[in-house]
C-alpha cells in the first residue's frame, strides 16, 4: 500500500506543497459561493426567536396564542416542541450533552441569559415574524443572577442548577477534572524557586462573520432538508435528529459555504427549530441571526480565573506545576476544562503535575468551542510565570524552556506518553530566526516604550472518522468528496493530494464537499483534524482507484495486473511486458470503463488515528503609548511544526490568522456585562476584533518535520497557532513597562490603570 | 407601509424594483434582486461584508436606504469580473491564497478597488487604513494587504 507514498518524496513532488489555486476560490472572489442565509426557496416563510429578557428568570408559562392569531403566522414553537432530555440522564453526541443542547436551544424550566430563546415563530416575512414575536406572553419569575466566576463560586451565590453539586452542596461548580502526575508537594519541596500568580482572562467572542442562518424544508413525508452553514453536517444532521425525534434516515444535511466557525459552528442553535416551524407551518423556514444575537446568544468561549504555582531548581530544571482553572461554562454546564487542564503544562518534561480545572456556571450564554478549546487559557497563566521564572534565576527564556522540553517517552500530566516531540524545534527556529536576533530600540520616541515577549504553546490535534469517495469521470477527470465543511482551504489541500498520487494535472480534480446522503459519515471541521483525517482517506481512496486503473489496463493488455505502473498520470507495462504496449492515461482508461468491468471510482471510511500533537513558539515586539495606553503589536514571527504543508499558503494562514485571533484576546476583545446581567457590547463597533491597521504582516515559521503516521506527513496546525500569543504579548508588555499584568486584555484603560499604581 | 418603486443602475444595467420606506439597499439587494454576492455580518456598519459603490463612493449597503438607490449608479461584487476575465485584485487574491472562509472577501474586495481607484500607489500602511473598515476573522490580513499590494505594483504597470 505504501508504494504510492513512497514515491511521494518531497523533492519529486509536483502538485503536494504547490501554491495551487483553490478549486473553491473562483465563486468566492464573484460572490457566487452560496453561504448559509444566501439560500432561497420557492414558498419560503421567515423564522424569528423571541428571546429572554432577563439573565435569570423561572418560566412560568408562555401563551402563543396572540401571535398564532396574528395574520401572516404560520407557525409558533417553544420548549414543548423540542425533545427534552430529562436531567437525570446524559445522552452524548460527541462531546455535547444534549441534557443541555436541549435547553440550550430553548429554554426550558429556566431563561438562564439574556438572550435565552423562549419561543419561536414562521410567519410570511420577516417583520410579521418580529411583531408576533412581541406578541407572546411569557410569565416569568425573575430570580437573582451572577455573571462573574469570582461571584458564581461564593457560598451565596444564586444557584443555576440545584442538580449540580460540589462537594455535596448544591454549587455553581457543575463539574471537575484533574490531571496528576507525581506528588507535587514532594517536587515544591524540592524547588529552589517557586512562582505562583493568578490571572483573569475575559469571554470573548469566536467573531466568524457570517451569523448562523439555517433554511429547513420538512416534507409532508417526514423527511428534511437542512441547509445551513456549519462545521459538520453529520454533526447538524445527529444533533437535529436527536432535538426534534425526526430520525437521521429522514435527515438530509446540505453544507452551505461556512463563513468562518472556530469552532463556534461545531453546535447548532437554529437547525431543529427551523425543521419544527417547517412541520408545523408546511412550508421551508429561513432562519438568519443578527449580529446582536449572534454575539448575545451563541459562543462565546470561557473567561477565566486561573492560578499557576511552578516549581523549579537554580539551574532551571522544573520540578513540580500546579494549576487550579476555574472555566466559564455558561449557563449549562461544558468548559472546555480539557483545554488549559491537559495542555498548559504538556511542553514541558515535569514530574510532578496537578492540573485541576472548575467548570463554573453563571448567567452568560453556553460557551461553544473556539480554537483550541480553553488551551490558550491555561497557556497564558503558564507561560507567563515560565516568563517569571526565567527572569528571576537569570536564565535566557528559551533557553529556559529548552531545558525543559518534553522529548521522547516523557509522560504528560493529561495520560499521554509522548513519542517524537517537535517542540524544541519551534523554539530553535525562533532563536535563530532574526526578529529574535535583532536589536530592539526600547525608548524610540518620548511616551513610547518597546518590549520583545515570547512564549509557546500545545495542542492535542485529532484524528476521528472521515470519509472520501474519488470518482474517475466517463471523460478521464477526478472528483473528489469529503464530508468535511472547508473553512479555510481544506479543498485546496486535498486537490494537491489527489491531483499528486493520480499523476493529473491539478486542472483535471475537482473537489467537492458532499451532503449527509451523498458520502460517509465524517467527524467535525475541528480539533486540526480535518487536512490530516481527509488526506488519509483521499490516498487510500486514490491507492484503490490507481488498483482499479492498473487492473483495467492489464485486462486490456492481457497481461498481470502486477506488472503495470502507474506513472504520471498513465498506465505503462512494467518488467518482461515494458514497451510492449503504448502508454493508457486516465482518459484512455475512462473510455473503456464501461467494457472493462465498470465505472471506476472508490471510498474509504476510517476512523482516523496518528494525529501527534502541535508545538508553537512565537516571538513578538510591541510598543506602548504610556500616555494613551495603547499597546500595539509591531512585530510578530510564529514557528510551528506543520509536519507537511500540503498548501503551504493555507498552512501560513492558519497561523496568521490563529495569531491575529490571539491578538485581539490579549489587547482588545472582552464581553461586558451591566448590572441587570445583559451583554452591554453586543456589536463589532464596542467588541472590538482587531482590523487592518491594528496588526502587523505576521510570519508564519513552518518547521516540516513529518508526522510518521501520515501519508503525507501532515500534521494538524488549525489551533496550535491561538495557544501562544497571549502570553506572548503579556510577556512582551512586561518587558516594555517593568510591570506585569496579570489580567487580559490589556487594552488602554486597564493598561493606564496599571501604570497609575505605585 | 407602501412600497417606493425605485429605478436605479446596478453593474451598468438598469433595474426597477419596489422597496418598503425602511429597507436597507442591502435587504433590497440580497432578498429581492437576488444579489447574494453582498453578504451582511452585521447590520450596523462594523464589519464591512456588504460594502459596494454608490456613484463610485464606497458605502455599506446595510447603512444605505433602498429608496435612496433612485437615479444612482450601484457597483458590487457580481459586477467585479468582466464575463468570464476576473479583476486584476479578484485574480490575484486566488493566486495569493487572500481568503480563507471567504465571506469577507465580497466586501474586501470592492474596498480594495475603491482603495486603488483613488490611490493607484498605496503604502502598506495606507492599505491597512483602506481596508480597517472590512473585518476578516480568518486570514489575519497578512494576506490580503500583500495582494493589494501586488495587484496595485501589476496595474501601475499595465495601463
Amino acid at each position: 500500500m505504501n508504494v504510492i507514498n513512497d514515491k511521494l518524496r518531497v523533492e519529486d513532488n509536483k502538485w503536494i506543497g504547490t501554491r495551487t489555486v483553490r478549486p473553491d476560490g473562483a465563486d468566492k472572489v464573484t460572490g457566487r459561493a452560496t453561504y448559509a442565509a444566501d439560500n432561497t426557496m420557492p414558498g419560503m416563510i421567515w423564522g424569528k426567536v423571541l428571546r429572554s429578557p432577563h439573565a435569570h428568570a423561572r418560566i412560568r408559562s408562555i401563551d402563543t396564542s396572540k401571535a398564532e392569531a396574528l395574520p401572516g403566522v404560520k407557525a409558533v414553537v417553544t420548549a414543548k416542541d423540542i425533545v427534552d432530555f430529562p436531567l437525570e440522564t446524559s445522552v452524548m453526541l460527541g462531546i455535547q450533552d444534549m441534557r443541555w443542547m436541549c435547553r440550550n436551544v430553548m429554554a426550558r424550566e429556566k431563561a438562564l441569559f439574556h438572550g435565552h430563546p423562549v419561543a419561536a415563530v414562521a410567519a410570511i416575512n420577516e417583520e410579521v415574524a418580529a411583531a408576533a414575536c412581541a406578541l407572546i406572553a411569557v410569565d416569568y419569575e425573575v430570580l437573582p443572577h451572577v455573571i462573574e466566576i469570582e461571584d458564581a463560586i461564593k457560598p451565596d451565590a444564586p444557584i443555576l442548577h440545584d442538580f449540580a453539586k460540589f462537594e455535596g452542596k448544591p454549587s455553581n461548580i457543575a463539574g471537575t477534572m484533574t490531571a496528576k502526575l507525581g506528588d507535587v508537594e514532594v517536587g515544591f519541596a524540592e524547588a529552589d524557586i517557586i512562582v505562583e500568580r493568578t490571572f483573569r482572562t475575559r469571554p470573548i467572542h469566536q467573531g466568524y462573520i457570517e451569523p448562523q442562518a439555517c433554511t429547513v424544508s420538512y416534507s409532508a413525508d417526514g423527511r428534511a432538508t437542512i441547509w445551513s452553514s456549519s462545521q459538520g453536517q453529520f454533526m447538524v444532521r445527529a444533533m437535529t435528529s436527536l432535538l426534534t425525534g425526526v430520525p437521521q434516515s429522514n435527515i438530509r444535511a446540505i453544507p452551505a459555504e461556512i463563513g468562518g466557525g472556530f469552532g463556534a459552528k461545531t453546535i447548532i442553535y437554529l437547525e431543529p427549530v427551523a425543521l419544527l416551524l417547517s412541520k408545523k407551518s408546511g412550508r421551508p423556514v429561513k432562519m438568519v441571526m443578527t449580529r446582536e444575537e449572534v454575539m448575545r446568544a451563541t459562543g462565546p468561549t470561557s473567561g477565566s480565573f486561573s492560578t499557576v504555582k511552578i516549581g523549579a531548581k537554580k539551574d532551571g530544571t522544573f520540578v513540580a506545576a500546579k494549576g487550579d482553572f476555574y472555566i466559564q461554562a455558561g449557563c449549562l454546564p461544558g468548559g472546555p476544562l480539557r483545554g488549559p487542564v491537559g495542555c498548559s503544562f504538556a511542553p514541558y518534561d515535569i514530574p510532578n503535575v496537578l492540573s485541576v480545572g472548575y467548570d463554573v456556571v453563571s448567567n452568560r450564554s453556553k460557551v461553544a468551542a473556539y480554537r483550541a478549546p480553553g488551551a490558550p487559557l491555561g497557556a497564558y497563566a503558564a507561560e507567563c510565570v515560565v516568563d517569571e521564572i526565567a527572569e528571576k534565576l537569570g536564565m535566557d527564556r528559551l533557553e529556559l524552556r529548552l531545558k525543559n522540553t518534553a522529548g521522547p517517552g516523557t509522560k504528560a500530566a493529561y495520560g499521554a506518553t509522548f513519542g517524537k516531540v517537535t517542540f524544541e524545534e519551534t523554539i530553535e527556529a525562533i532563536q535563530n530566526h532574526e526578529h529574535y536576533k535583532a536589536p530592539l530600540d526600547r525608548n524610540p520616541r518620548p511616551g513610547v516604550k518597546r518590549g520583545r515577549g515570547v512564549a509557546s504553546g500545545f495542542w492535542y490535534n485529532a484524528g476521528g472518522e472521515s470519509s472520501a469517495q474519488v470518482n474517475i469521470t466517463e471523460d478521464g477527470n477526478v472528483v473528489v468528496t469529503t464530508g468535511h465543511p472547508d473553512v479555510g482551504g481544506s479543498r485546496a489541500s486535498i486537490a494537491n493530494v489527489a491531483a499528486e498520487l493520480l499523476g493529473v494535472d491539478h486542472s483535471r480534480v475537482s473537489v467537492l464537499i458532499g451532503d449527509t446522503a451523498s458520502i460517509g459519515y465524517s467527524n467535525l471541521t475541528g480539533g486540526s483534524r480535518v487536512t490530516f483525517a481527509s488526506a488519509m482517506v483521499v490516498t487510500q481512496s486514490a491507492e484503490k482507484v490507481i488498483g482499479q486503473l492498473k487492473e483495467r489496463a492489464a485486462k486490456i493488455w492481457k497481461i498481470d495486473p502486477e506488472a503495470v505502473n502507474w506513472d504520471n498520470g498513465e498506465a505503462t507495462p512494467a518488467g518482461p511486458n515494458a514497451g510492449q504496449f503504448p502508454p493508457l492515461t486516465l482518459a484512455d482508461l475512462a473510455a473503456k470503463a464501461t467494457e472493462t468491468g465498470g465505472p471506476i471510482g472508490a471510498g474509504v471510511q476510517l476512523n482516523t488515528t496518528g494525529a501527534d500533537p502541535g508545538f508553537a513558539t512565537h516571538v513578538v515586539d510591541v510598543e506602548v503609548d504610556v500616555d494613551l495606553g495603547i499597546v500595539r503589536v509591531l512585530r510578530y514571527t510564529a514557528a510551528q511544526d506543520v509536519g507537511r504543508a500540503l498548501h503551504p499558503s493555507y498552512v501560513e494562514g492558519q497561523i496568521q490568522g490563529g495569531v491575529v485571533q490571539g491578538i485581539g484576546w490579549a489587547l482588545s476583545e472582552e464581553y461586558l456585562y451591566d448590572k441587570q446581567g445583559r451583554l452591554d457590547n453586543a456589536g463589532f463597533l464596542d467588541y472590538r476584533m482587531p482590523v487592518c491597521s491594528d496588526v502587523p504582516m505576521i510570519e508564519a515559521v513552518m518547521l516540516e518535520i513529518p508526522n510518521p503516521k501520515h501519508p503525507q506527513g501532515v500534521r494538524g496546525v488549525g489551533e496550535a497557532p491561538i495557544v501562544p500569543p497571549l502570553a506572548a504579548i503579556s510577556n512582551a508588555v512586561y518587558d516594555a513597562l517593568g510591570k506585569r499584568f496579570y489580567a487580559l486584555p490589556m487594552s488602554p484603560p486597564k493598561v493606564l490603570e496599571r501604570l497609575d499604581e505605585v | 407601509m407602501a412600497k417606493t418603486h425605485i429605478s436605479t443602475s446596478i453593474n451598468g444595467e438598469p433595474v426597477e424594483f419596489l422597496a418598503d420606506p425602511g429597507s436597507s439597499l442591502l435587504d433590497v439587494l440580497r432578498n429581492t434582486l437576488g444579489l447574494t454576492g453582498t453578504k451582511e455580518g452585521c447590520g450596523t456598519g462594523d464589519c464591512g461584508a456588504c460594502s459596494v459603490t454608490v456613484d463610485g463612493r464606497l458605502v455599506c449597503s446595510c447603512l444605505v436606504l433602498a429608496v435612496e438607490a433612485e437615479g444612482h449608479e450601484i457597483g458590487t461584487i457580481e459586477g467585479m469580473a468582466q464575463g468570464e476575465t476576473l479583476h486584476p485584485l479578484q485574480r490575484k487574491f486566488l493566486e495569493m491564497a487572500a481568503l480563507q472562509c471567504g465571506i469577507c472577501t465580497p466586501g474586501v474586495l470592492i474596498s480594495a478597488r475603491a482603495l486603488l481607484e483613488k490611490n493607484p500607489n498605496p503604502t502598506e500602511t495606507e492599505v491597512r487604513f483602506g481596508l480597517a473598515g472590512n473585518l476578516c476573522r480568518c486570514t489575519g490580513y497578512d494576506k490580503i494587504v500583500r495582494a493589494v499590494l501586488e495587484t496595485a505594483a501589476e496595474m501601475r504597470e499595465t495601463v
